[in-house]
């Protein structure tokens, strides 16, 4: 299994599929191999697998998500050569590789055993590039490895299109496998929010608490969401907005709410881990994923199973699998505003949503996503 | 043994909301038209009547002109005949047809298709007298028979109707009212003198309204001569089969394709084909049959689902918390004398609205079983409050107005 992070050094959703992927396929009795380019730290070495690393410091340098860079490229290869001599020395069944970072080893190795290659795509260059092209050598990596692989996994319907419609991948080569949220991995989550007593402070007096969480970049259309915070506003006064992460576009979302003079009511929270971050999902009443293009988004099921009320754009993956949620256009602020007030206003739609958004959650398991890559590895291997 | 088949179809459409914006409120009041969405009432009415309302008036019609015998009854809510009046005339003539055979009766119902009976019952009565009102104009006659909303049906309903000078009413013909009698007799809701009610046979009645076109289904193609001969099966002694659906059943819900008016039309020759066979409406088949026993519904009983009760409508948070923010505007509402508020409250009373916010079919691999114009059940709850949020300020400006 090739991988480029695990939690807790984890910038996105990546590394956290791959960690509950691997545990439950190990849990079914599959032996992995996980190669990263950094170190785990010793507290989070996962039991369940063997994890080789490359490089030795000790914490990453780069995430998942990083820019192409030559230093980037550096770490590419370094990881392309560890796969070289692994795959050398031990058999293995099936190469799986997650992402373009890996790809490029993924098919290395395909070459040198002949070995079926299964490739995963959590995120398309056009994605991470808020649909604009992007990196013409990441596209161009992705576009090899797709079109080599035996067999491909897309993290839902909409990215599978994707890779159909700009990746001129056969429909029939891809499967999709959604990713899970399960309760117990919040269970430390209690009703003890003493992280945010402002908030709990204000909405004992009326207010509602609304949670976005994600990297502050253009991706995740936030700068639509201060324009809905707005609209809202107007209407009823006694919202709050939590917006938790950071990134490149924190100053520009700062200058803009205050800009619409709603600044008062934006918490910009930056960068979350552990409790605080927790924390987030549990006080929110309501939870925003304003996403311009978002291939699963997995915190809108973290949300779900904490008992938000989840509204979530239709462009991203997650909107296949949680129905029981509003659903609008990224650029759609009047109707996104439109929601925020009504579900703010009726205890009774906030409570249906979060109930059945919750008990829909429930039903999406990373123990199946596991039974279901392993079949695909079955096919994979026919297919050589 | 002589048998009576009644057959009762329904006939309704709602005003759809059309998605109305938190924003729209307090600054538009044009709920009912919705220029470009699936809410486009216009275009309904057209489609409907293209697709059932006319080929099904035609054939009833031509049936009724070939077979003196052939009776039925039809009941038409407030909402479809405004609509009809609106945007399809001819369809409204050719009901006015119908009735001038003397051999389809009109049975009463709410207006506005609403569960006011359960909600605020001085208003239901308004309304079943509104309805009443529209028939007589229109069609001559004065309903006796009633059936309320979705065939909602309790003891009170029955005693209710029994007050109001009603010989009959309807009701599902449903196995924990019955026990192990069966529904094709009449029978008397208890406490009360002389009434009758009528009980659908359900299986088939369904048989045609739900599985007509059901390729899966083991008696698939069902043809009019294997129905006849399945109710001439039926033990001697049983004197009536009541045959209740929509009317939408013929072309809309069931299409021409698969032969449903192929069906309809050769159905009284089958069934009269027997000698013992008839047809007749609900008051003759109450005129002719003595209550064989009584029927005891505390507990609401519809015709809906498989549960065959109100879930459907009330089950969830937001349809009971809808309808107690339309309800509590009663008399706010009458007491304003506003033709358009009241119209506009009213039209917001119609069941539909509520059955678009029900939760329980919306869930992956049966999106189908979610009928209706919105994205979610949400959306609809969500139009709905914003269209009585809007309601609620005209009702403060008149008031405002009127106070100075």
């Amino acid at each position: 299994m090739l991988g480029w992070e695990l939690p807790p050094d984890n910038s996105g959703g990546l590394g956290v599929a791959c960690y509950h992927l691997c545990r439950h396929l190990a849990d079914q009795g599959v032996a992995i191999d996980f190669v990263m380019p950094y170190p785990v730290r010793p507290d989070h070495a996962p039991q369940f697998m063997r994890v080789h690393t490359v490089h030795t410091s000790s914490a990453p340098i780069l995430g998942a998500y990083s820019q192409w860079s030559e230093q980037l490229r550096e770490h590419q290869n370094a990881y392309l050569q560890k796969v070289e001599q692994l795959v050398a020395q031990q058999n293995y069944d099936v190469i799986h590789a997650h992402d373009w970072l890996t790809f490029e080893a993924g098919m290395r190795a395909k070459k040198l055993t002949g070995l079926p290659f299964v490739a995963h795509v959590h995120s398309t260059e056009y994605d991470r590039a808020g649909g604009q092209a992007g990196s013409p050598l990441a596209h161009e990596i992705e576009q090899t490895a797709l079109l080599m692989a035996d067999r491909v996994v897309a993290v839902s319907n909409a990215t599978k299109s994707q890779l159909v419609q700009r990746y001129d991948v056969p429909e029939s080569h891809i499967d999709v496998v959604y990713g899970a949220s399960e309760a117990e991995l919040l269970k430390s989550t209690t009703p003890d929010t003493t992280t945010y007593t402002y908030l709990r402070t204000m909405q004992q007096r009326g207010y509602k608490v609304v949670v976005s969480l994600g990297r502050l970049t253009v991706q995740k259309g936030l700068t639509y969401l201060l324009e809905a915070a707005a609209l809202a506003l107007r209407q009823n006064p006694k919202l709050l907005f939590l917006v938790v992460g950071d990134g490149e576009q924190r100053d520009e979302l700062i200058a803009r709410s205050a800009e619409l003079g709603i600044a008062r009511n934006i918490i910009f929270t930056g960068f979350l881990r552990g409790k605080a971050w927790r924390d987030a999902y549990v006080i929110g009443d309501l939870f925003i994923m304003s996403s311009v293009s978002e291939p699963y988004g997995l915190t809108a099921l973290e949300a779900a199973n904490t008992g938000n009320a989840i509204l979530l754009t239709k462009q991203s993956g997650v909107s296949e699998v949680l129905r029981h949620s509003l659903q609008f256009d990224f650029w759609d602020t009047c109707t996104l505003a439109d929601y925020i007030v009504n579900v703010a206003a009726h205890d009774s739609l906030r409570f249906e949503l979060a109930a059945n958004a919750l008990n829909q959650a429930r039903t999406v398991r990373w123990e199946s996503a596991a039974q279901k890559l392993q079949a695909i590895y079955h096919i994979a291997k026919a297919a050589v | 043994m002589s048998r009576t088949i009644c057959l009762y179809l329904h006939v309704h459409q709602p005003y759809r909301l059309r998605p109305f914006s938190v924003f729209d409120a307090g600054t538009h009041t044009d709920y009912w038209l919705d220029p470009a969405n699936n809410a486009n009432n216009e275009q309904i009415i057209h489609k409907v009547a293209q697709k059932s309302y006319r080929p099904t008036n035609t054939l009833l019609l031509e049936l009724l002109e070939r077979h003196p015998e052939f009776h039925f009854s039809l009941s038409i809510t407030g909402t479809l005949l405004e609509q009809l009046e609106a945007w399809a005339p001819d369809v409204l003539e050719s009901f006015k047809k119908l009735a001038a055979t003397g051999r389809v009766e009109f049975l009463a119902e709410t207006y506005y298709h609403s569960l006011a009976f359960f909600y605020a019952p001085q208003e239901f009565e308004r309304q079943v007298a509104l309805h009443t009102k529209k028939i007589q104009e229109l069609f001559g006659q004065t309903p006796k028979v009633f059936r309320n909303t979705e065939l909602a049906y309790n003891n009170d309903l029955a005693a209710w109707a029994e007050k109001a000078g009603y010989t009959g009413i309807i009701t599902e013909g449903w196995e924990p009212i019955l026990g192990w009698r069966s529904p094709n007799f009449v029978y008397r809701p208890v406490h009360t003198q002389a009434m009758s009610v009528l009980l659908k046979n359900y299986k088939l009645s369904d048989d045609i309204a739900f599985r007509f076109s059901d390729r899966t289904w083991a008696e698939w193609p069902l043809t009019a001569e294997k129905y006849a001969h399945w109710l001439n099966a039926l033990p001697a002694d049983e004197s009536l089969v009541n045959l209740f659906m929509d009317y939408e059943t013929f072309g809309e819900h069931q299409w021409d394709d698969h032969g449903i008016f192929d069906f309809l039309r050769h159905l009284p020759d089958e069934v009269l084909r027997q000698r013992s066979n008839s047809f007749a409406t609900l008051s003759h088949a109450i005129a002719a049959n003595k209550p064989v026993g009584t029927i005891d519904a505390p507990d609401v009983i519809t015709w809906a689902d498989t549960e065959r009760d109100l879930t459907a409508w009330t089950g969830n948070a937001m349809q009971r918390d809808a309808l107690q923010q339309v309800y509590e505007l009663e008399k706010a509402i009458l007491a304003t004398n506003d033709p358009h508020l009241t119209e506009d409250w009213r039209r917001l009373q119609t069941s539909d609205h509520f059955y678009y916010m029900c939760t329980k079919w919306f869930n992956d691999g049966d999106v189908h079983a979610y009928f209706s114009p919105y994205q979610s059940p949400y959306d609809a709850f969500i139009y709905f409050c914003n269209a009585l949020r809007d309601l609620r300020l005209r009702l403060q400006e008149h008031n405002g107005s009127s106070a100075q």
